[in-house]
């Protein structure tokens, strides 16, 4: 057999392309790597900075609501509670909101109406958070504090349980008005997901139901939510993720204040807050090793959040197969 | 580049009156620090490199930064708000001076009081932080504010949320004033607040003082007087109420006894006299004792040396207060006698 010339290009071109093959393939995964490598570089070095301040004060700093940097007595108790609350708030408001606003406009919007709520809602999402946060500080709580706090102050202050959670002097800045502003920040994350997972939905199926008589309602929680439920829930999941870590327009808002209080409308602090706050002028070994433990804290928390909602998810889809 | 950069040498040699013998072509210096004194510096450095070519690169990183990195030797000289004490300067082979001063000014948001109109005396001020006075009528503040109608409103205190000069030298006022402060808070650049909230900044104190009715807060004397914020008067160690000007930081200042400060450890607040105003402080810059690189060094102390004959306009411009010539005088002294070159040679002479 003799070897052409067109064949051997041929040849030479196929193990160019198989050689291409393997460099690309190591190139991405090398990327993909990179990430993971990262993360766990993350990790170490929070935990290297962080071993002074939990070798200090062990266990006891996720549980001790001290933060004194004269007599370098710290504890994470206070920036957690006010992580976990403000975050928290900040859900209870948005989800019943981006769900109203994803259904309306997948379902319910006359079409030339959607482009636009639907690119309002996305615009929110690419809004600085130091934006949110001069906003909060300057137009929202003065409005709280003169209009609405005074309110909650006459007619849940005296509540029986719910009661404490809203006493206080209408100061406008505190833990509820962080709250509010995590919530107008993470509605456009959920509300676009939802929106997206919502119109993934095959139109057979709403249209099947429509077709037994079955009112908007009914299709939505009948049939589009159950279809959308795992894009539903990570779409909460990036909210609260953002929600967590969210610094700047928090730290504005919520009054950075390291005391414990049962109301809402007092001041708090979130970790990320105490870290803007306080990390440039922190001196001496523990100080500094204080703030970094927080920050080992909140990433433990969202990885415990992350881990969490995929543990949900893998259940969901193990029901989903069951019921089929 | 090297030409310019020589004939700024030669022009400083021209220009500065206080010339050193040894002047190499350093074209160069830097430092970092305190943010406090950032705008002031800056002006300083900006009209220093036209006047003589020789540029000052200042970084605002914050007084701990500061610290931190003349520590590491990678600035030629650190910035601190509050002073260090004569065994830290020791352990580390630094010498620290002082710059310009500072007030720092209560000021409150009660409606119908004016700037100006209120008084307090130190204790009243420790036991409204400490919360321990809650709300204005409080007998002990209408004792010191006859014939002023005072609302029975609650007090929000507000404090500064991060670490800061301003607050190491209020806290260093209350502490002096209030011996419960002292024991149950003290003094530092962040404490544990017994009460109120925190605002990130002089902004952020002074936002939240404005929007809270019924708010005390305090803030670096620029500050208040730039945004023309309500501020109170206070009593001084004399038992008389002043108000924050130029002249009482400056009265303060003269009043202290400099020359008894080792390593001028001096804190301003609480000084005698008349008409001193009690929360004064000075910002601080910290050089290394024994230069490696005498030619930098002296460089450095020129430059301060040209700011402190040259920029007192300047820092009055910007609502800081000069250093009084006689603390100057005992200052470019102590370079003189302390700063050396590698083989014990002075990197400073005084004239």
């Amino acid at each position: 057999m003799t070897v052409t010339a067109a064949s051997l290009e041929t040849h030479h071109a196929v193990r160019r392309g198989v050689w291409m093959d393997k460099a690309f393939k190591w190139l991405t995964g090398f990327f993909a790597v990179l990430v993971l490598a990262s993360v766990l570089g993350v990790l170490v070095a929070l935990w290297h900075g962080a071993e002074p301040a939990l070798h200090r004060f062990g266990l006891g700093f996720l549980v001790s609501s001290e933060w004194n940097p004269v007599t370098e007595e710290f504890g994470a108790l206070v920036a957690i509670v006010g992580t976990l609350v403000t975050s928290a708030i900040a859900l209870l408001l948005a989800l019943p909101l981006s769900f109203g606003i994803a259904l309306f406009i997948t379902e319910l919007a006359p079409v030339w109406l959607k482009r636009p709520v639907g690119t309002a809602i996305e615009l929110l999402a690419a809004v600085p958070s130091i934006i949110y946060g001069m906003w909060g500080l300057f137009v929202l709580a003065p409005l709280l504090a003169d209009h609405v706090q005074p309110w909650m102050n006459d007619q849940l202050g005296e509540l029986a349980v719910i009661g404490p959670l809203f006493q206080g002097p209408p100061m406008g800045v505190g833990m509820l008005t962080a709250g509010i502003i995590l919530a107008i920040m993470v509605l456009p994350f959920i509300t676009a997901v939802m929106r997206d997972v919502f119109e993934l939905v095959p139109a057979v199926l709403r249209e099947s139901a429509f077709g037994v008589g079955a009112t908007t309602w009914e299709v939505v929680w009948n049939v589009v939510l159950p279809y959308a439920k795992s894009g539903v829930i990570g779409g909460i999941m990036l909210g609260l993720g953002r929600a967590l870590g969210e610094t700047m327009a928090v730290t504005f808002v919520i009054g950075n204040a390291h005391h414990l209080h049962a109301s809402l409308l007092m001041p708090g602090s979130t970790i990320s807050s105490v870290l803007a706050n306080e990390f440039t002028e922190a001196v001496g070994t523990l100080y500094t090793s204080s703030l970094l433990a927080l920050g080992l804290i909140l990433f433990l928390i969202t990885f415990i959040v992350l881990a969490l909602a995929r543990l949900l998810l893998m259940r969901l889809e193990r029901g989903e197969g069951k019921s089929h | 580049m090297l030409r310019k950069s020589m004939a700024g040498a030669w022009a400083g040699i021209v220009l500065a009156a206080t010339s050193v013998s040894a002047i190499a072509a350093v074209a160069e210096i830097s430092g970092a620090g305190a943010t406090f004194p950032y705008p002031v510096y800056a002006k300083w450095a900006e009209s220093y490199a036209k006047n003589t070519g020789i540029h000052v690169n200042y970084q605002s990183i914050g007084s701990g930064g500061g610290i931190k990195q003349i520590n590491a030797k990678t600035v030629d000289f650190g910035a601190s708000d509050a002073p260090l004490k004569a065994k830290d300067l020791d352990a580390h082979g630094l010498l620290q001076f002082p710059t310009v001063m500072g007030g720092v000014v209560p000021v409150v948001n009660l409606p119908g009081i004016k700037a100006g109109e209120l008084k307090l005396s130190g204790e009243a001020l420790a036991n409204i932080y400490l919360g321990q006075i809650k709300r204005w009528n409080d007998p002990a503040i209408a004792k010191l504010n006859p014939g002023v109608e005072l609302p029975s409103k609650a007090i929000t205190v507000v404090h500064r949320a991060d670490g800061s000069g301003t607050t190491w030298i209020f806290t260093n006022y209350l502490s002096k004033v209030s011996p419960t402060w002292a024991s149950k808070v003290g003094n530092e650049k962040a404490v544990s607040w017994p009460a109120g909230v925190g605002g990130k900044g002089n902004e952020g104190v002074a936002s939240y003082a404005n929007r809270i009715k019924g708010a005390i807060g305090y803030v670096e004397y620029a500050y208040a007087l730039q945004n023309k914020m309500t501020y109170v008067l206070l009593e001084n160690k004399a038992g008389k109420f002043v108000a924050p000007t130029s002249e009482a930081f400056q009265a303060a200042a003269a009043n202290a006894d400099w020359a008894q400060a080792p390593g001028f450890y001096m804190v301003l607040t609480d000084q005698p006299g008349d008409d001193s105003w009690p929360i004064t402080g000075a910002t601080f810059i910290l050089v290394y004792k024994k230069q490696d690189h005498p030619e930098t060094g002296a460089a450095v102390l020129k430059f301060f040396a040209w700011a402190y004959a040259n920029g007192d306009s300047m820092a009055q411009k910007l609502d800081y207060v000069p250093m009084p010539d006689s603390v100057v005088k005992l200052v470019e002294q102590t370079w003189a006698n302390e700063i050396k070159d590698a083989q014990g040679k002075p990197v400073w002479q005084a004239d």
